[in-house]
């Protein structure tokens, strides 16, 4: 599990975490309690290009499909697949449920650091 | 309650074959190793069976049913009568035309009427239902681009308060989507709209009025933008309903269309079905019409058809029903339809908005939607609890959770063929519930007590599916 006071975060509830010149994505807690129970989750290919503030995957829930967007560019380096089987990873350990890990980042959308993100869920909230 | 194969018993079964009294040679290797599993049950218990499902589910015989964007009217019994006829049902499609005369007439009379009502020139029954009525007009909508030359039309618009099959359409049809925003009114944003227009646009899918129940007021700048970027007008016939007899389509900048017959025209819809998702065009469109289509009594083909998308001519009997629907009403009698769905709707809003809040506090058209997110906040009582309350009123619950740029929404259509008694009953019944919220938030939660069955685990049920039956199990107990 990636510590929450660490992370980078988006405003589409996204965290970040910075490995080096790297980084691993995941999906933040208020987020994965908003959607609700996860049942299906939809991840991109090894290699696969992404682009910042376009949507990397999608998430389930037995309510609706809602897209993952990706804060970075760069290219995939490593998917989770213990997700594809056990989507519920997410709602229980959302710090530790990383998504994809992405490599050649460029052109980052504006981050927040954990207090930002905080204050910003609180008056979405 | 027991699958059908768990209240099978060996050697139980029905006569309805005699013993085989003729020497019958197979050759071996088509024939199974084993008999198949199928159940083995008398005939008055399979009729115990059958009628044990039917009380376990709902429908509009049962009460009312106001499922939000479905349109689930009352299909009138002479629909049924109609469609039962001999001379309708002991046909087959590839008998010569002349000997179906009745049937041809019937396509072609539904295909003037709906072209007449919907301000089109021509029009395809092929499509089964709505999401394919609008693969194929984006398939219309792609052989014209390509008839002129013009194949750098990649994207179609389509607004964030769509239905899913819009998007999907899409990506089906090989286009990329491009989603546009509503804006506060619950309206194409015009600003958005024109960032993304240009020489990439191959159309525009619009639903109108949209699934907030509102119509869209700039829907004559919409259409006029989208044609000057060299786009087409997509009209998603959904909530047709809502403007039918009073609205045309074709006279606000539509191009090509799709109608659900299951829903506006009264035809058999759900699980029940077959359903008819006929699709309609202008002129210049009507030479790619698809496959098999029945015109003047002839059979016949389009000039440079994009090849069929089912076979024959459609779903026939569902035709039959449409037709007797409208013939029923008449000229008269269907733009009354459209005004008495659009005044219940607004009825039930007026009603409700005191407790529950409406998404867009304005007249609605045929639907309107609840957020019930203030009410989630302070009392922890979601829009799925409410629905589920309602059913311990006999009535089913509404679309939940849909449209999607509406938090814990609750949508609510209640149709035209619903009295003025059982609305007022299902705003008592709303109203009641409201009351529980504040009493005791946590009985809410806790329905519905009075269904055959409770709250099901959902969750469960889509991440380990049980998708079939396994026998070995069975005789392992």
């Amino acid at each position: 599990m990636y510590d929450p006071k660490e992370l980078k975060y988006s405003k589409s509830h996204e965290w970040v975490h910075y490995d080096g010149d790297d980084v691993i994505i995941g999906i933040t807690d208020y987020a994965q309690d908003s959607l609700g129970d996860l049942v299906f989750v939809n991840l991109p290919e090894v290699e696969d290009e992404l682009t910042a503030g376009e949507a990397l995957g999608d998430v389930e829930s037995v309510k609706a499909v809602s897209d993952i967007i990706s804060p970075v560019s760069g290219k995939v380096t490593e998917i989770n697949e213990e997700l594809l089987d056990s989507p519920e990873k997410i709602n229980e350990d959302p710090y530790g449920a990383w998504f994809v890990k992405v490599t050649d980042v460029e052109d980052t959308e504006e981050l927040l650091d954990a207090d930002e993100y905080d204050k910003f869920v609180k008056e979405e909230a | 309650m027991k699958l059908i194969f768990e209240r099978s018993v060996p050697g139980r079964g029905q006569d309805i074959f005699p013993e085989c009294d003729v020497e019958v040679k197979l050759p071996e290797s088509p024939l199974r190793e084993k008999a198949p599993n199928l159940p083995e049950i008398s005939e008055n218990e399979l009729g115990r069976h059958y009628t044990k499902l039917a009380r376990a589910s709902r429908g509009v015989n049962d009460g009312f049913y106001p499922l939000g964007s479905c349109t689930m009217k009352h299909n009138p019994r002479i629909n049924e009568v109609m469609a039962s006829l001999p001379g309708f049902t002991r046909i087959h499609p590839l008998q010569p035309a002349d000997t179906v005369k009745g049937c041809t007439e019937v396509v072609d009379t539904l295909r003037k009427t709906l072209c007449e009502i919907t301000g089109m020139d021509d029009m395809t029954f092929q499509p089964a239902a709505g999401a394919q009525g609008e693969f194929t007009g984006l398939l219309l909508i792609k052989a014209y681009h390509k008839s002129r030359g013009d194949e750098g039309r990649k994207e179609i618009i389509i607004p964030d308060s769509a239905h899913g099959t819009n998007p999907a359409s899409a990506a089906m049809a090989g286009y990329d989507v491009v989603v546009i925003k509503s804006n506060e009114k619950g309206m194409i944003d015009l600003d958005d709209l024109k960032a993304h227009l240009g020489p990439q646009t191959a159309g525009l899918m619009l639903t109108n009025p949209n699934t907030v129940g509102l119509f869209d007021e700039n829907i004559l700048e919409i259409t006029r933008l989208v044609h000057e970027a060299g786009g087409l007008c997509y009209y998603d016939g959904a909530n047709l309903n809502a403007v039918i007899g009073i609205v045309r389509p074709g006279d606000i900048g539509f191009d090509v269309i799709h109608l659900n017959l299951h829903k506006t025209f009264s035809t058999p819809h759900g699980g029940g079905g077959p359903g008819s998702g006929p699709c309609g065009c202008k002129d210049f469109l009507a030479q790619f019409l698809p496959g098999k289509r029945v015109v003047n009594g002839e059979y016949t083909q389009a000039e440079n058809s994009i090849g069929c998308v089912t076979g024959f001519y459609g779903n026939f009997l569902v035709m039959v029903r449409a037709l007797t629907f409208l013939l029923t009403n008449g000229s008269d009698g269907v733009p009354e339809l459209a005004k008495n769905a659009v005044l219940n709707a607004n009825y039930m809003q007026e009603k409700l908005k005191d407790l529950y809040p409406v998404a867009y506090d304005t007249t609605c058209m045929h639907e309107f939607v609840m957020s019930l997110e203030s009410i989630h906040k302070e009392k922890n009582v979601s829009a799925l609890d409410v629905a589920k309350a309602l059913l311990d009123f006999g009535i089913h619950p509404p679309t939940m959770y849909f449209p999607l740029i509406v938090d814990e929404a609750l949508m609510v259509e209640p149709t035209e063929t619903e009295s003025r008694e059982v609305l007022d009953n299902a705003i008592e019944a709303f109203r009641a519930i409201y009351k529980k919220i504040i009493d005791s938030p946590a009985a809410v939660a806790a329905s519905p007590v009075t269904t055959p069955i409770k709250r099901l685990d959902e969750v469960g049920a889509a991440r380990h599916p049980i998708l079939k039956y396994d026998f070995s199990q069975e005789k392992a107990e």
